[in-house]
């Protein structure tokens, strides 16, 4: 791989995501002995650059660059200049300017770090950017999947939840289907992305409204990935109460007992933070099926992945 | 991994405990169906090891061993990807057929540890794979296919040290070329082979390129 930016899954090829992936699993190793720090990135500089609210993401890069000796520092938008005027563009120059290796961005403009990566020199990291993607999610989901259930080269993955809003199903759904993963999406009505038949028809994966069909019906999932209810976007009208949606699209207790039944191997995931009782019941949640604190460890390790194969080698002689 | 000039490695890893033994095919020919090609040797390329050149060597090595540790209790053997994995398990077969006693083995990684890695294309990392037993307390005995410039030891060492404080670490490599840049010397060399830096040795082993030898290639016409 000899990017310098990870700005959304479609910059990995399959051989760069099964690179990363076979990397993390180096790096999870890692996470289980006493010495948890290699000298890897010792010399560089990672800014956490969050203008968002965020905890896995935020603690799990700052976790990776530091056992990877790199020097990681936080700004979220809080307490920075930011919070006084200064636009994203004369924050990001100013950070560039201390000579820094990598930005972390979150950002809630789709978009947002596309065109960070356009002002800077330093490597830029998608941590989330609206509701646009959010790559290093879809790497550590791909690989507590690969975990749980192995290959998945023809399994079929379902995605349910508020497609809309969701970045972390637009980076699962590139990825996924670059490493060769079947899948079908499931939302209601109102919570379908404008225009997913046209893109459902081009890119080869399968919509619904009926999630019980999809779980219990003849092609039951290797894996389900529930997503966030995300009511900071909710600005009304998508659903009437939540006890309709926890009632059609939600990983119910009934549920989730017809479809361990229906496949006992079945994975579920969750990016986290769960709403309990609305897209997913603590029955589901708290299962042996469930790969939800799986997905939070193997964070540390994808991230430590993605940090080696886009700072370890100088690639700056070779910019892109 | 040893010395920079060796080909990009094969990724493959696999289990052949007895290959030291068995005879490997005369013809190159694939490794598994899904393995690696088999590998043309290039027309300068000068053979400096057969495969029963390696085999014996592995053999002599096996012996310095059993002669120098005294006990094999604390030996543990780790290989440095991607050969060196090869040989470590190879060697400790060895081991186990001169003196019945099964040594663990395992492979070390030291990728992250290396301090070229700025200068270089992204390199593979491999899994290591530390025995259950631990370093901590133990003589280990590093294994890799060339010994160069030192730096991939050196690196060995660092990563060793995250894993424990082994009582004693030992080296084993099977074509010291010469040119060190650190004060790092084996201790088990399977053959001293004196090189100019514009050369590059071939190492290719049957787990990984279908055949084994050990080859030169560039450098001054002789």
């Amino acid at each position: 791989m000899t990017r310098r930016h990870l700005l959304s899954a479609a910059d990995l090829t399959r051989a760069d995501a099964e690179e990363i992936l076979t990397t993390a699993a180096s790096m999870h190793d890692i996470q289980h002995r006493e010495v948890k720090k290699l000298p890897t990135l010792r010399g560089r500089t990672v800014i956490n650059l969050f203008f968002e609210d965020s905890t896995r993401t935020r603690t799990s890069f700052e976790l990776a660059g530091k056992w990877m000796s790199a020097d990681t520092i936080n700004i979220s938008a809080k307490g920075s200049s930011a919070s006084k005027g200064e636009s994203l563009r004369d924050t990001v120059l100013t950070v560039d300017a201390m000579s820094v290796d990598a930005f972390i961005i979150r950002h809630s403009a789709s978009g947002a770090c596309h065109q960070v990566a356009g002002w800077v020199d330093a490597s830029v990291i998608n941590a989330g950017d609206g509701t646009h993607e959010h790559p290093t999610q879809a790497l550590l989901d791909a690989y507590t999947m690969q975990q749980r259930i192995g290959s998945l080269e023809g399994r079929h993955i379902a995605i349910v939840g508020d497609l809309t809003h969701s970045r972390v199903f637009r980076s699962n759904l590139i990825l996924l289907r670059t490493l060769g993963a079947r899948l079908t999406v499931v939302a209601p009505p109102t919570l379908l992305p404008s225009g997913i038949g046209a893109w459902s028809a081009r890119d080869g994966f399968t919509v619904s409204s009926d999630l019980d069909a999809v779980l219990t019906g003849d092609d039951v999932p290797d894996a389900v990935m529930m997503l966030r209810v995300q009511k900071e976007r909710m600005s009304g009208g998508y659903f009437p109460t939540a006890r309709e949606y926890a009632v059609g699209y939600g990983m119910t207790a009934s549920r989730y007992r017809a479809l361990s039944a229906a496949n006992p191997d079945v994975a579920i995931l969750h990016p986290g933070p769960m709403n309990r009782g609305l897209e997913i019941s603590p029955e589901a949640a708290d299962s042996p099926h469930s790969v939800i604190l799986d997905q939070v460890s193997a964070g540390v390790a994808v991230r430590m992945a993605v940090l080696y194969h886009l700072l370890a080698a100088d690639t700056t002689e070779v910019a892109v | 991994m040893a010395c920079p000039d060796v080909e990009p490695q094969a990724q493959s890893l696999d289990p052949v405990f007895a290959a030291a033994a068995a005879p490997s095919p005369v013809s190159p020919g694939p490794a598994s169906p899904d393995g690696p090609p088999p590998d043309p040797s290039p027309p300068d390329a000068r053979v400096v090891l057969t495969e029963a050149d390696i085999a014996r060597a592995l053999r002599r090595i096996a012996h310095e061993v059993l002669e120098r540790t005294k006990s094999l209790d604390t030996v543990v053997v780790l290989g440095i990807p991607t050969r060196g994995s090869s040989l470590a398990r190879r060697l400790v077969a060895v081991i186990e057929e001169v003196e019945g006693v099964s040594v663990p083995v395992g492979v070390l990684d030291v990728t992250m540890y290396r301090d070229d890695l700025r200068h270089q294309p992204t390199r593979h990392v491999e899994p290591s794979q530390i025995p259950a037993t631990g370093v901590e307390d133990k003589t280990v005995i590093l294994v890799d296919d060339v010994l160069y410039s030192g730096r991939t030891v050196r690196a060995a060492l660092d990563a060793l040290a995250d894993y424990g404080r082994p009582r004693a670490v030992q080296l084993a490599v099977l074509v010291d070329r010469g040119h060190r840049q650190l004060p790092i010397r084996a201790d088990y060399v399977g053959k001293n082979l004196p090189t100019s830096t514009a050369e590059k040795v071939q190492v290719r082993l049957t787990e990984h390129d279908g055949l084994d030898v050990v080859r030169i290639t560039g450098g001054l016409p002789r």
